[in-house]
């Protein structure tokens, strides 16, 4: 692999600056009910249909664990490298708004469920360690809707009490090319896990962006600002690029950065000043008098790690060496599990290198064309492996290969049924071949003299005569053999 | 029969089995005493129709192996009662109505009761006087100027004008205590995480507690039983098999160690209540138990600790009552926060206010460290004292409140004065132990006094039966004249 050298620098009039990135990732635990309550946690359902009396904060209601989520964010935690805390705490964050039925979230401060882990990114110019601070559990809140209607605010609390990971990065991220990786390689190791769906769309997982600048080479870290809520990737680079550079002009025109909290305006690809630190709610933190101090047996971490599946890391470095594939196709093909797992079950049955090939070529672009996951391609995996051992054998060539698979997608049969009902496998009889070939040179005798006085061009135009004349079905390898073998006669 | 009601909850259950009585003329007999008590504004709502339907369903089907076979109990309106109107004393919840039903009164119900109204308390059972309540003040059918004690001071009062055979309450600092003291009956908070929190209103979670306000031991004993019991939707209820408190109950306390600690001889204590004590201890020792003096060194700083740490789970519980989902809400208001500000400042009262504010302060940026969190290792300290004295003796002996029930408004604007009436009650819930007021005699006003008695967590049979056999030889009747019918 080419080594690129790692070059994201805002320029400004008075030097080169560094951007240093730290995300805080809100991940929707994956588990049939809340944080809290029994409530369901299915996304989509009617306003206000998965809310129980705990959620909406009746007198009198009080919350108890869930233990599935707890199990989740271990995992989570264990797939994150990171130290599982035996001892954690639930606390308060107060603060009042239409959507916090409680008029407190519950989350974890001081003693969250999960410490200090690590990531590893794959970029372009190596691999690169993003450190991870905490992982902690907390309720998500409601839902506030202030565009149905012209004076009231509408309120969803379907989503109050939800389960959510909030997991905090070190500010060890330097460009919007490593926020992609990074949050593209949580994703991946919480698909893996199924410890969250990872489903942007749905609100499934969201970040705080912590920016700040400072000159090439200086060690102190300048003043940060945090970009709330961003719920894409593509948004979270956008608004990391607009504020690095906003500070460095606010720095070059000698003016302070203000410590903040500001939002990201999609539409005008802005960030925009939300509270000052002046402003900065006091959020009372406490530790939560209804709830006990979780403390975990050693033995259900011990347990949980041990079923824990193959993550992306290790099963990269297994298809490297079982498989012979290099570090940027095993990268791809393990990036998702249902990637991996379908190509497993291809290279289980066909050549590896060339399952590969295939299906980061045909396969994704037909998946993307048709925005499809792998889940749901119209080709199974023991039919796209008999394709591939198609090609191999040399049953069909690789030009026939992508009209027989066009037709799979289309039709879903299997390509030993399109081969033989379509005609379309190869020629390799070489006796047929040198019938045809000798049958083409006697119609072209002119051009034949030509090539034989040094225009060595015309071979090309043998090769087309006999596809031509074949339909496409003689083997390009053996015609070019046999061609060559006859025009030196 | 002549006053069927005037009697205590067992006599009451006896009646019941043997028939001498149904449970409608007993729900009758106590709707008649309590339309002709409106004057001590008792009751918030009343179930009447309700009760009389029960108890009909009770006498054409009785069940009379039940601990309350038929028994009409009205109880605190800090219990959300299913489809019955639970306000805590508060406008903000003036037009609740719950669809849930607390764990400890489904208990009640589950054993064989049913409800005959809700009781008046302090406004989320913050008060000692039953002065917060925004349906007015209770009156102590001691007499006509007198508090009842709080913040179950309708609880208090009601047993007290036999209004229900036995009722519930809450304790946060002293909440069923010292009612009960002030009204010459029987009150027990329990250990903490005995009787579940679920569905009731909140005060400070990690002291409230629920428990029995009755005529007596026994009656405690039983009420007790039928109420408490674990339950997995508080996630801070104790997990341990029921206990059979009624049918436990010994007078026999020979040989069992009394601890008096010297920290409960306050300044500017009534000599009545320091006669009382020694009139007590008397008792104890007669009846073969050995007193030890000990020392509970950090007494003194309970009432400070209990006064941040309260106030600090307060403001956090209450701030559910915003105006959005339930309760009151303020028709003024342009926006979300004067929504806010209107509707809470209109749906509480002077001092529930007080307590948001003092919680708010000492939970704030800056200073949590200096209040709340130094409030959390005193309160270890406190809890520490009782370990290490429990580990000589069975219990512990003290007055229940510094004096008799005051006046109407005497203290209403001193607060610190009214905060000093918990002096003896609140170390217990810092503590998280057990601890009954029993009614110990009179003060040279007439009014009733009473003893405490603080046992181990979970020690309920022990200080029951240590209170029963003191019961037995005390020789108080409460003489209560019923001059407001």
């Amino acid at each position: 692999m080419s080594k690129e050298k790692f070059d994201y620098f805002i320029k400004g009039e008075k030097g080169k600056y560094e951007v240093v990135i730290g995300l805080e990732v809100h991940a929707q635990v994956l588990s049939k009910s809340k944080l809290f309550s029994g409530s369901s946690t299915k996304f989509g359902a009617n306003p206000n249909n998965q809310v129980s009396l705990i959620d909406s904060a009746f007198p009198g209601m009080l919350p108890v664990i869930n233990e599935e989520c707890v199990k989740q964010a271990v995992r989570t935690g264990l797939g994150l490298n990171a130290k599982i805390n035996n001892y954690s705490v639930f606390d308060r964050k107060n603060y009042f708004y239409a959507d916090l039925p409680q008029g407190y979230q519950i989350s974890q401060y001081k003693n969250p469920i999960v410490g200090e882990g690590k990531v590893l990114l794959d970029m372009p110019y190596g691999p690169k360690e993003i450190g991870i601070e905490r992982l902690h559990l907390e309720q998500d809140a409601g839902k506030s809707i202030h565009d149905m209607d012209p004076s009231n605010t509408y309120v969803d609390l379907n989503r109050s009490g939800i389960a959510l990971m909030e997991i905090v990065s070190k500010p060890d991220l330097r460009s919007p090319d490593e926020v992609n990786a990074y949050i593209k390689k949580l994703r991946s190791i919480m698909r893996y896990l199924g410890t969250c769906d990872g489903n942007m769309q749905e609100g499934s997982l969201r970040a705080d962006v912590n920016v700040s600048v400072r000159k090439e080479g200086d060690t102190n870290f300048g003043t940060r600002c945090e970009i709330k809520n961003v719920n894409s990737i593509k948004f979270m680079q956008m608004a990391i690029e607009y504020e690095a550079a906003r500070q460095v002009e606010l720095i070059e025109n000698g003016k302070k950065i203000d410590q903040e909290t500001r939002l990201f305006d999609t539409k005008k690809n802005e960030t925009r000043s939300m509270r000052s630190k002046e402003d900065a709610h006091d959020y009372r933190y406490f530790p939560d008098p209804d709830l006990l101090p979780l403390k975990l047996e050693q033995k259900l971490i011990d347990d949980l790690k041990k079923s824990l599946p193959e993550l992306p890391d290790k099963k990269k470095e297994r298809f490297v060496k079982e498989y012979g594939l290099n570090t940027y196709e095993a990268n791809v093909l393990v990036s998702e599990k249902e990637i991996s797992d379908y190509y497993e079950e291809v290279a289980k049955l066909s050549d590896k290198k060339l399952a590969a090939t295939w299906m980061m070529g045909d396969l994704f672009a037909m998946l993307n064309d048709r925005g499809l996951d792998i889940s749901k391609s119209p080709i199974s995996a023991k039919h796209f492996a008999e394709l591939v051992q198609a090609i191999k054998s040399g049953e069909i060539s690789g030009r026939i290969a992508k009209e027989v698979f066009e037709i799979m997608v289309e039709s879903g049969d299997n390509p030993k049924k399109i081969i033989e009902s379509k005609g379309m496998k190869q020629q390799s009889d070489p006796k047929e071949l040198e019938k045809m070939i000798n049958e083409i040179l006697s119609k072209n005798k002119d051009k034949v003299d030509q090539y034989k006085a040094g225009k060595e061009k015309l071979f090309g135009f043998f090769v087309g005569q006999v596809m031509k004349l074949s339909g496409g079905k003689a083997n390009p390898q053996l015609t070019n053999e046999i061609l060559k073998k006859l025009l030196k006669g | 029969m002549a006053d069927i009601t005037n009697q205590s909850l067992n006599e009451i259950i006896e009646n019941v089995k043997t028939k001498k009585v149904s449970s409608s003329e007993l729900t009758k007999a106590y709707i008649k005493n309590i339309e002709g008590a409106k004057k001590l504004n008792a009751f918030v709502t009343t179930t009447f129709d309700l009760a009389l339907d029960k108890s009909k369903k009770f006498d054409n089907k009785p069940n009379f192996d039940q601990l309350l076979p038929g028994i009409p109990l009205a109880v605190k309106d800090l219990f959300c009662t299913e489809n019955t109107k639970t306000t805590a004393g508060s406008n903000i919840l003036n037009n609740f109505i719950p669809s849930y039903e607390s764990t400890v009164t489904k208990n009640l119900w589950d054993n064989g009761s049913f409800l005959l109204g809700k009781l008046n308390c302090d406004e989320f059972a913050m008060g000692s006087s039953n002065e917060t309540s925004y349906y007015g003040n209770v009156i102590n059918p001691v007499g006509d100027q007198l508090v009842p004690g709080g913040s179950s001071g309708g609880s208090s009062s009601a047993l007290a004008a036999d209004l229900t055979p036995a009722t519930i309450g809450t304790d946060t600092g002293g909440s069923i205590r010292q009612p009960a003291s002030f009204t010459g009956t029987v009150g027990l908070k329990p250990t903490y995480g005995l009787c579940s929190r679920w569905g009731i209103v909140a005060f400070a979670s990690s002291l409230d507690q629920a428990g029995p306000m009755t005529k007596t031991i026994k009656d405690c004993a039983i009420m007790l039983e039928a109420m408490s019991g674990f339950d997995e939707k508080d996630s801070t209820s104790i997990n341990k098999k029921k206990e059979q408190y009624s049918k436990n109950l010994k007078d026999n306390i020979k040989g069992l160690k009394i601890g008096i600690p010297k920290e409960y001889r306050v300044d500017n204590m009534p000599k009545e209540v320091d006669v009382l004590w020694e009139k007590g201890k008397k008792i104890l020792k007669d009846l073969g138990a050995q007193l030890i003096d000990i020392s509970l060194p950090h007494t003194k700083y309970a009432l400070p600790t209990y006064y941040i740490v309260a106030p600090a789970e307060a403001s956090s519980n209450l701030a559910r009552y915003d105006g959005v989902r339930y309760g009151y809400r303020s028709k003024q208001g342009k926006d979300l926060i004067e929504m806010y500000e209107k509707t809470r400042s209109e749906g509480f009262g002077d001092e529930v206010k007080r307590r948001i504010l003092i919680g708010t302060y000492v939970l704030s940026s800056g200073y949590y460290d200096a209040y709340y969190l130094k409030a959390q290792k005193v309160r270890q300290l406190i809890k520490k004292d009782f370990d290490d004295s429990f580990k000589n003796i069975d219990a512990i002996l003290t007055p229940s409140t510094p004096s008799s029930a005051f006046k109407i408004g005497e203290k209403k604007n001193d607060p610190v004065s009214m905060y000093l009436n918990d002096i003896f009650t609140v170390p217990v819930n810092l503590a998280g132990l057990p601890a009954l007021s029993m009614p110990a005699g009179v003060d040279n006003k007439g009014q009733p006094l009473g003893l405490q008695l603080i046992g181990k967590a979970l020690d309920e049979q022990k200080i029951l039966n240590i209170g029963y056999a003191f019961e037995k030889n005390c020789g108080f009747k409460n003489e209560i004249k019923k001059w407001w019918s």
